[in-house]
């Protein structure tokens, strides 16, 4: 086991904890939370994976990708938040419709 | 636009749904892992082929060469990306967060000595990326906060610069993106080839403008609404 995998293998387990607050979790900001947590396991994971060069520089792509998919990820969790908000104005509580308690 | 505040109540699940959730979960921890260990433990990727055409890439940092030339065309897209998002978060209408007028003397003293920085540093991290980490994202991250430190101590952009000149600002790196792309398809070349003595020059100017963009757009998305360009209103607003 290399400290790679260990770092990858954190990474699932940061997006399977992600996973569990996302599922069960009815407000809105929580979710959003939640899929942050899961994007940042996804994250671990990739850039983990692509340190399993033989010399120390690891391979660039994925490293490319991570750091556009931060940014995306950052830009989304904006959009989600205006829309909870949103959500939030128009419902009286930041939950899916499915989710309300009345 | 009325004021709105966040209520967090939460039911609790029964115990019984999460120790079902959470066996389940532990199932998907387990598969997955089982796919990551099983992987190879030396695997070269793409960095042989990245490795070999990096010196007429026109940089010298390889995660910059892969996103600004390799992989070129997925950076113009994110920048598209990130442009969607702020649409949508402007066609929302924005609301307003209950906020005190009270501006804080510690943040105000801070953001008058970081927001320079900031900005310096955004500058000193775009260059660094040829050669180094660093890079327009990351540049644009530093600038988005220096807007946002400014956001927080009620700054706001003059009316008379949010309509038009701040559009130009956030369209800007994508536009100048297309444009460079698209200039050396009359010679011969494909979308966003560039010819290699021209390639370093003409991606610090991409991310130049990218750097631009993505910290405006990233500020903006801070602010949550679009800037009124009524200077007339009373509303306070911003953009960057």
């Amino acid at each position: 086991m290399t400290p790679a995998f260990l770092y990858a293998l954190v990474g699932i387990v940061l997006f399977t904890i992600g996973l569990y607050g996302l599922i069960l979790y009815k407000h809105l900001l929580r979710k959003i939370l939640a899929i942050n947590i899961m994007g940042s396991g996804v994250f671990l994971v990739m850039v983990a994976l692509a340190a399993r060069t033989e010399d120390a520089v690891p391979d660039a792509v994925p490293h490319a990708m991570v750091i556009t998919g931060i940014v995306v990820a950052v830009s989304a969790t904006a959009l989600a938040l205006a829309l909870m908000l949103r959500v939030n104005e128009e419902m009286g509580q930041a939950v899916l419709p499915e989710d309300r308690e009345v | 636009m009325k004021k709105t505040k966040l209520k967090i109540v939460e039911k609790k699940t029964s115990l019984f749904m999460r120790l079902v959730l959470t066996i389940l979960l532990c199932f998907l921890v387990i598969g997955l892992g089982y796919a990551v260990l099983s992987l190879p433990m030396q695997a070269v990727g793409l960095s042989a082929e990245v490795a070999t055409n990096v010196e007429i890439s026109g940089v010298v940092n390889p995660v910059t060469a892969v996103l600004l030339n390799y992989r070129a065309y997925d950076t113009l897209l994110e920048l598209g990306v990130l442009l969607l998002a702020l649409l949508g978060v402007w066609s929302l209408g924005g609301t307003y967060i209950n906020k005190s007028s009270y501006v804080n003397p510690v943040l105000d003293f801070l953001t008058r000595f970081l927001a320079p920085i900031f900005i310096l540093f955004s500058g000193y991290l775009l260059w660094v990326g040829g050669f180094a980490p660093g890079g327009a994202f990351q540049a644009g991250s530093v600038l988005a906060a220096a807007g946002v430190l400014l956001f927080l101590n009620d700054w706001h952009l003059n009316t008379k610069y949010s309509g038009f000149a701040l559009r130009l600002v956030l369209i800007f790196g994508l536009v100048l993106f297309i444009a460079v792309g698209f200039s050396f398809v009359f010679l011969d070349r494909v979308f966003l080839e560039y010819p290699p003595q021209f390639a370093s020059g003409l991606i610090l100017l991409i991310e130049a403008a990218a750097t631009f963009s993505i910290g405006s757009i990233l500020a903006a998305l801070f602010l949550g609404r679009e800037p009124t360009t009524d200077s007339n209103s009373n509303v306070d607003t911003g953009g960057k």
